[in-house]
This record gives C-alpha cells, sequence and structure tokens, in this order.
C-alpha cells in the first residue's frame, strides 16, 4: 500500500520547500520530492551562490581603491577556483540547513524524480526502483530551466547557461553574455569587475528592459563607464565553436552584421518551465508555452493539483514561489481571509554593480493606465552617507498617483539598493500614501534617507536638494 | 482680498457647534497654527487652529454664539498690507462662496474649495462640478468615529473613500484582519456592493433632501443609566453586523408595507394529507410544515411577477431569474437567512428538506457565506409565537421581504355571515425604488391565490 500523505510538493526549491513548512504548521502530513538538491535552482545554481561570487567580485573592486579610503597595496591576485569554492561552500551550508527545516517540521523529503499517476497517485522513480505515494493535495514546483534557441545550445564548456557560469574553471578573459536580464546583467558585472572583457547583446532597445527607462539608461551608462560593450537592439544569429573560442555574428536592428571573437558565451534569455516527464498532460494540466495554468490560487483545474512557482509563469523570482508557496498551503488548509499574489508588489532586484531593485509600475507603465501622475527623484550624491561610503552614483525614483496619493512604483540604483526596495514593498502592501512616507521618520544618517527625499520630490519640496 | 474663516467641523458628524471663546481680536496679525477659538460641541470644546497667516479682519460671530453652522464665515482673514478696517462689509462673493459650500452636501471643513461627493458614475451630476481639488496629504488624519469605534481602513482607502464619497462605516474590509482596503472603497463606488454603496446614490439622486445632515448621531446610551444598573453584553460580530446592515437598510431603503390576509384551510387540509401519505421513517420520509407551503407559493409568486424578484443598483435594476429565498432563522440569539436558491424548481418535500437542513446548520453555526448572501426574497415568519402580524426590515441586496404572522381561527364573515376560517396575515416590505404599490399589491394577490388554494400553483 502507497504511503498516504495529506500533502506532497514536487520540488524542493524555494516555492516547494516553503510550500512544503506551511503545510506543515497547519498541520498537514506533507512530503517534498526532489530529484537533486533541496533549495533548487536558487539555493545551489543560483540567487544564493551568485550574491557569494558576486561579494567576492565587490571585494575585488573596493582593493582597488583602497588609496581612496587610506589604506595601500599592490598586486592583487584573485584565485578562481578558491572564489567558485567559497560560493559553492555557501550554497551547501543554505541545502544542509533547509534539510534541517525539513526535519524540523517532520517533512518526509523523497528523494527521486516524480511523475504523477492521476487521482493523487505519485511515483517516484530513483535508480531505476519506483515507489508509489499517494496525496490528497499535490502541489506542482518543478521550476525553470535556462531557454536555449536553435543553434544557440549550450554545452557547458565554450557556451554556459547560468549553472556553468557560476563554476567557471578557468577565467574567460573576453566574454559574451546573450540576454540583459537580472541573470545575464549579474554574470556581466561578476565578470567585467574581475577584468574580462565583457560584450552584452540584447534584443530590445535598452538593458534591463522590464525595469524603468531611467533605471535602464543609469545602469547602461555606468556599465560603460566601466568598460562593458552593450548591443541593444541586436540578435546573435549564429555562434561558431572553435578549440578554446566561439565566434559570434551579431546583427543589429538595422540589418548590420559583425562578428565577434570571445572565449566563452553565457545564455540568458529567459527560462522555460520544467513542465516534461511529470505527467501533466495525461492528468490533464494545461499547459502553455511551457508554463502551468493556474488560477489566482495556484489552481490547476484538476482537483487537488495545484503549482506555484517558476512553473506558472513570470516574474520568475524565489520570493514570489515563496509567497506563492505558502498561499497553496493556506488555501489547501482551508485559511481564511487567504489573499492571492498581488503581482505589483514583488519587488525585484539586480545585484549588479551598482544594483537595482523596483516594485510596481514603472513610469511609462503608470502613464499608461491613464492617470495623472507624479514623480520624485533623488540622487544618491545628495545623500551624506552615500558620500561617506564612496558610492555616489545612483538615484531613487518614486511614481504616485497624483490623485490619491498611492505609491504605484518605486525604482532604485546605486549601493545597497536591494536592501532598502523592501520599505516601499511595505509601504504598498499596506496601502501607504505619500503623506504616511512624508512623516515616517528615516534614520540619519542612512541610505533610506533618499527614499524619504524621493517622496518629498514626488511633492516638490526635497529637503536636500 | 480678504478671505473667509469658516467654523471648522470637529467631528465627521459635527452639524453645527457653539462659539465658545475668541483667542483673537480684530486687527490681530495670526501665523499658521495659532489658536483663533475654542470651538465647543455637545462632546468636547476644542481649539480651532489658523491654517493661513494674515491679519484678522472682523469676527463675524459673537463669542458665546450657539447653534453656529459648521462652514459658516466666523471670521475674516485679511492678506499682507490690506486694511483692516472693522467697518468693511464682509467681502460678498466669497461668502456667497462659503454659503454654497455649505450648501453642498458632505463639504469638509477647508477653507478652500474641497470637492462635493464624486457622482456615481450611472448617474450624470444634475448641475457641472467643479474639478475635484487635490486633497492636501498632510491633512487626511484618520477622523475620530462619532461612536468612538475606531475603523480600521488603509490609509490609501481613507483617501479614495473621502475622493469618491464613499462612507467607511458602510464597508465590510477585505484586508487582514477585516482591514478595509482600496479595493473595498473602489467597489463599494462602483456599486459592487449595492447596500453599501447605497449613501452614495442617496445624495446623488435627491440633492435636495440634505440627506445625512438632517440625522443626529444618537446619544450612547451609557449616558443616562448609573454605571451599576446594567451589565455589559459586548457585541459578537453577528450583533455588529445586524446593527450595521438594518440601520442601513432601514435609513437608506424606502420601505412601504402591504398588508393581507389569507385564509389557510385548505392549506391545513392539503398539508394533513400529505403528511399522512409520508412513509414513516428513511429516505422519502417528509413532514411539511405550512412554512413549506408558503416559501413555495411565494416562490412560484416571483415567478409569475418578476418585477418584485429584484434588486436595485443606481445602474439598473437587476431582474432575478430564479426564487432565491432567504429564511430567517433564530439562532437565540441573533439571526440569519439562508437561502433555499431557485426554490421555483423544487418540490414541496425539497424544499421542507432544504429548509431543515439549513436551519440545522445555522443553529450549529456551520453555514457558509454562498448560503446566506444574496438571494431575491426573505421569508420571516414569527407565526409559531402567536404573532399576528409585523413589519420586517428588507434584507439588502434583496428589494422586499414577508413577514408571516400565525394562522389562527377568527370570525371572518363570507357570503354575509360570520363563521370561523383559519387566517393568516402577512405582511411584506416592499423597497419603493424597486417595487411601486400596485406590483407589490399584484405579486400579494397571486401568492394568496397560491396560499388558499395551493392546487392553483399547478395551473
Amino acid at each position: 500500500m502507497a504511503e498516504a500523505f495529506d500533502v506532497v510538493v514536487i520540488g524542493g526549491g524555494p516555492g516547494g520547500y516553503v510550500c512544503a513548512i506551511r503545510c506543515a504548521q497547519l498541520g498537514l502530513k506533507t512530503a517534498v520530492v526532489e530529484r537533486e538538491n533541496l533549495g533548487g535552482i536558487c539555493l545551489n545554481w543560483g540567487c544564493i551562490p551568485t550574491k557569494a561570487l558576486l561579494r567576492s567580485s565587490e571585494i575585488w573592486h573596493l582593493l582597488h581603491r583602497l588609496n581612496e579610503f587610506g589604506f595601500s597595496g599592490e598586486n592583487f591576485r584573485f584565485d578562481l577556483a578558491k572564489i567558485v569554492e567559497r560560493s559553492r561552500k555557501v550554497a551547501g551550508q543554505l541545502t544542509n540547513g533547509v534539510k534541517g527545516l525539513m526535519k524540523k517540521h517532520k517533512i518526509t523529503v523523497i528523494d527521486g524524480e516524480a511523475k504523477l499517476k492521476g487521482g493523487g497517485a505519485i511515483t517516484v522513480a530513483k535508480n531505476g526502483q519506483a515507489t508509489d505515494y499517494s496525496a490528497k493535495h499535490i502541489v506542482l514546483a518543478t521550476g525553470a530551466r535556462a531557454r536555449e534557441f536553435p543553434g544557440l545550445e549550450a554545452d557547458g564548456t565554450l557556451v554556459w547557461t547560468y549553472r556553468h557560469a557560476m563554476v567557471p574553471k578557468e577565467f574567460p578573459n573576453k566574454l559574451l553574455v546573450i540576454g540583459s536580464g537580472a541573470i545575464g546583467i549579474e554574470f556581466a558585472s561578476f565578470y567585467r569587475t574581475l577584468g574580462a572583457e565583457v560584450t552584452v547583446v540584447e534584443v530590445l532597445d535598452r538593458i534591463l528592459p522590464v525595469e524603468d527607462e531611467e533605471i535602464s539608461a543609469f545602469a547602461a551608462k555606468q556599465f560603460v563607464k566601466q568598460g562593458m560593450v552593450l548591443k541593444t537592439s541586436t540578435t546573435v544569429t549564429a555562434l561558431d565553436k572553435g578549440t578554446n573560442q566561439v565566434t559570434a555574428t551579431l546583427k543589429a536592428k538595422d540589418g548590420k552584421t559583425e562578428q565577434i571573437t570571445v572565449d566563452r558565451v553565457i545564455l540568458a534569455v529567459g527560462i522555460v518551465g520544467n513542465v516534461e516527464n511529470v505527467g501533466l498532460a495525461e492528468a490533464g494540466v494545461k499547459v502553455e508555452k511551457t508554463h502551468v495554468v493556474v488560477n489566482q490560487w495556484g489552481e490547476t483545474g484538476v482537483a487537488g493539483l495545484w503549482a506555484i512557482g517558476d512553473l506558472v509563469g513570470p516574474p520568475w523570482l524565489a520570493h514570489k514561489a515563496m509567497h506563492e508557496g505558502v498561499i497553496v498551503a493556506e488555501r489547501i488548509a482551508g485559511v481564511k481571509g487567504v489573499h492571492p499574489l498581488n503581482t505589483s508588489n514583488v519587488p525585484g532586484c539586480t545585484y549588479c554593480w551598482p544594483q537595482v531593485a523596483s516594485v510596481g509600475l514603472t513610469e511609462a507603465k503608470a502613464k499608461e493606465t491613464g492617470r495623472k501622475i507624479k514623480v520624485g527623484k533623488f540622487p544618491f550624491i545628495g545623500n551624506g552617507k552615500a558620500i561617506a561610503l564612496g558610492e555616489v552614483d545612483g538615484f531613487v525614483k518614486t511614481v504616485f498617483d497624483a490623485d490619491n496619493g498611492e505609491l504605484l512604483g518605486a525604482h532604485m540604483i546605486g549601493a545597497e539598493v536591494t536592501e532598502l526596495i523592501q520599505g516601499y514593498v511595505i509601504a504598498r502592501t499596506l496601502e501607504g500614501t505619500e503623506a504616511e512616507l512624508q512623516t515616517s521618520i528615516f534614520p540619519h544618517p542612512t541610505l533610506s534617507e533618499m527614499m524619504h527625499e524621493a517622496v518629498l520630490a514626488a511633492d516638490s519640496r526635497p529637503l536636500h536638494i | 482680498m480678504s478671505t473667509q474663516i469658516l467654523m471648522p467641523a470637529l467631528s465627521p458628524t459635527m452639524e453645527e457647534g457653539k462659539l465658545a471663546k475668541w483667542h483673537v481680536k480684530e486687527g490681530d496679525a495670526v501665523k499658521t497654527g495659532d489658536i483663533l477659538a475654542e470651538i465647543e460641541t455637545d462632546k468636547a470644546t476644542m481649539e480651532f487652529e489658523a491654517i493661513d497667516e494674515g491679519r484678522i479682519g472682523r469676527l463675524l460671530v459673537a463669542e458665546g454664539a450657539e447653534g453656529v453652522k459648521v462652514n459658516a464665515p466666523i471670521a475674516t482673514l485679511l492678506g499682507e498690507g490690506e486694511a483692516a478696517d472693522p467697518n468693511a462689509p464682509a467681502d460678498i462673493p466669497s461668502t456667497m462662496k462659503a454659503i454654497r459650500a455649505q450648501m453642498a452636501p458632505g463639504t469638509p471643513p477647508r477653507s478652500q474649495p474641497i470637492p462635493p461627493p464624486a457622482p456615481a458614475r450611472s448617474e450624470p451630476a444634475r448641475e457641472p462640478q467643479p474639478k475635484p481639488a487635490q486633497p492636501a496629504p498632510a491633512q487626511t488624519a484618520p477622523p475620530p468615529q462619532s461612536n468612538g469605534t475606531r475603523i480600521f481602513a488603509s490609509p490609501l482607502a481613507r483617501r479614495v473613500a473621502q475622493m469618491s464619497g464613499v462612507r467607511l462605516e458602510s464597508l465590510q474590509g477585505s484586508g487582514p484582519r477585516g482591514r478595509i482596503v482600496k479595493a473595498d472603497v473602489d467597489a463599494a463606488a462602483k456599486g459592487g456592493a449595492p447596500a453599501q454603496a447605497a449613501p452614495q446614490a442617496r445624495t446623488v439622486s435627491e440633492p435636495q433632501a440634505s440627506g445625512p445632515s438632517i440625522i443626529a448621531p444618537l446619544a450612547d446610551a451609557r449616558l443616562f443609566y448609573k454605571d451599576d444598573a446594567y451589565v455589559l453584553v459586548p457585541h459578537d460580530s453577528m450583533r455588529k453586523t445586524i446593527a450595521k446592515r438594518l440601520t442601513s437598510a432601514k435609513a437608506l431603503i424606502p420601505h412601504y408595507y402591504l398588508t393581507i390576509d389569507c385564509d389557510i384551510g385548505a392549506l391545513m387540509e392539503v398539508r394533513t394529507r400529505l403528511n399522512a401519505r409520508s412513509p414513516k421513517d428513511g429516505e422519502g420520509a417528509y413532514k411539511l410544515s405550512v412554512n413549506d407551503f408558503i416559501l413555495k407559493a411565494a416562490a412560484e409568486a416571483l415567478m409569475r411577477h418578476p418585477d418584485v424578484n429584484s434588486s436595485w443598483t443606481d445602474a439598473a435594476l437587476l431582474r432575478h431569474k430564479h426564487a432565491d429565498i432567504g429564511v430567517a432563522v433564530d439562532l437565540k440569539p441573533g439571526l440569519i437567512t439562508p437561502i433555499v436558491f431557485q426554490a421555483e424548481t423544487k418540490g414541496l418535500m425539497a424544499i421542507s428538506n432544504e429548509v431543515r437542513s439549513l436551519a440545522e446548520r445555522a443553529k450549529a453555526k456551520k453555514l457558509k457565506p454562498q448560503d446566506y448572501e444574496g438571494g431575491s426574497f426573505s421569508i420571516s415568519n414569527l407565526g409559531m409565537f402567536g404573532i399576528r402580524n409585523f413589519t420586517a426590515v428588507i434584507n439588502p441586496p434583496q428589494a422586499a421581504i414577508l413577514a408571516i404572522g400565525a394562522g389562527e381561527e377568527r370570525a371572518i364573515v363570507k357570503d354575509g355571515k360570520v363563521v370561523a376560517a383559519t387566517v393568516m396575515t402577512v405582511t411584506m416590505s416592499c423597497d419603493h425604488r424597486v417595487i411601486d404599490g400596485a406590483t407589490g399589491a399584484r405579486f400579494l394577490q397571486t401568492f394568496k391565490t397560491f396560499v388558499e388554494e395551493p392546487a392553483s400553483m399547478l395551473l
């Protein structure tokens, strides 16, 4: 007889394991099926290990500014293997942490690949052995992987996805990054800071295309200043692989083509959902463009079958998946007063240098809604803490509904803005208006004062500019 | 040019107050934040501060004056360089403006023009309205509630409510712990919840009736009794909901009442015959009550009178396709009206069993919102207590409720002779916006026929 659970979560990434914890907290007998490592891409091959890498590049950057801060030193070298090793250690530590959390909440962790068998039955295969389980509710959280195009497939040696790019064996002196979303830009920033010649190709007319246009423009200016080559409105039509180099053919919007030869190529052109080999079609789950179709509560339309995270579509962010995991767990348990995810309250962060963070509508999107808006901006150069830190490049921008004061969006670029954005997220979630933000007291001296000033500036009353 | 200083509203419900004391005299220079006067209401005395700087021109209201209407001009403020001429007549245009502002419903106490409540979308305002001025963000502190209970609402919800004229008190919040969020206000402003948006409809459609402003808030009952003369029984959420919904319903729905007597002799006979045919127990057993017949008769009558089976919204009447009939269930204390949906499609046995099941679940507090929300009509029966006749409060968003009295033997005159008959008196409360008098009367006529001759429902 198959072991029976209230809930089986397929996929142990941030969406899946958080969903399982919440289920367990609500008294449900819960299992998580994971084919590789608990923590998923986020912990093992995404958010966390890249932050470890970027910390190393940040230190490298500061080492080159030692004089500015009153130190001296020379002949700095980095050991790529050690940088990568530290990143892997960080990932390993957190994976063990998730294991501990599963144990603490008495969640059964099933090792292997799960397949739906219909009507709450699941079979998990591991090394040719299959074990059957049954569950009243099944949560699909199989995540996503890098998208590849015909002719632009990753081979792991010369052409990388994020997965290869974070464990380089040798340092690529010349690098081509295809795609300028968060993933592409973070790797571009990491390798550029460590000294690689980096070219970024973006099919749209600006880098970081989901961000506010002013943020994109400011970021582009900074990257170019750092020596990055940005080619927007450009596509890669061919990759010709040599023995240890790749020649890429780039085609601009105006039809002009050019060829560049690089050591490595990173593909960062979006992601596709892991919808294969789970038995989705047989179970009657609707899949559109590699993503499972769900309603606002994560219901697939098949009784007892739910889906969350990257698998169900953008924004492809760990914190969005976690939040959906909690919502689904609470819906399963019948918790009252659960609210669906409001995607416009999901912040986005890019850990390049300078950092980028945002929540809500861009100025252009806000205008498209037809509302009267007011916009406030404040630059890092006007902030005491930023000057003391020696981080004067960046700005904070707020977009408000001019009539009712709703904070429609906030956009930031500069040092530590990824740590700051949550202030605006809270304001949006609590439905604060410019009045509450104006009357909130921001500690001095902090970078957060710029958030205050950017709100005051929306009413043309900033204090320090 | 001088500006008017207007009588402030110290609470949202304040209509008038006493100018207890002037802190300035004519010719005094004042700056923002200076205390101008003390204003006294029946609840409190509060200091009134200047919100502009300038020089006091004339004091238009004498110290100690009572019954000064909110927004009436009480003084003039002179700008820089203006002569303080105490004999100068008050600035006529701005006085007129102030008076006009005072006549507009729901004008907040500000010296600058403040928008009247925005008109509901479906009904254009009768006169061109001035474009709403932008509310100053710093002045949106939550107003204290007249009944002392704090309303939990997000800052944005408060702002949007103020702009769209929706009263927060009339809303049920959907946010965490019942907090009112912007979506709730938007829904009410759009008429998504007719009962909640009703205040808005009143001010728009009947501007000449000065609406809520003539209704004084009731004094707290505790004022009339000694502390040791009563025990406090805290409200549970059902009591609060009943209070809120029925106060809104009675205040905002133009009720009127139609009463008719029904001879239920034939109905009682049919009921006895049918009940005698029921299997003793097990599946298929039933025990029909008089109320089951009434519910069936009402459902059939509603199908023949769709005008009654309707709901009011500002945009249009909602003519319901089915007779979804709520049945008031006594919860001792409290009550709830679970709904027999599509009663016109159900037989007496099905209705009887469903009402019994709903009542049991209601008493066990196991009803889900979909069991009691909505509905197109309600029935409230107090006959079992010997109540001969009563009037019920309409259960929004419905437009009518039928109050059923006791079936009792009465002497009636039939063909010129006094005879005994079993008679039941029913009274329908109607929403006049939806149901006109004759419409309601025709419905009751049909209902009476069905009750007096149940077989006629088969026609």
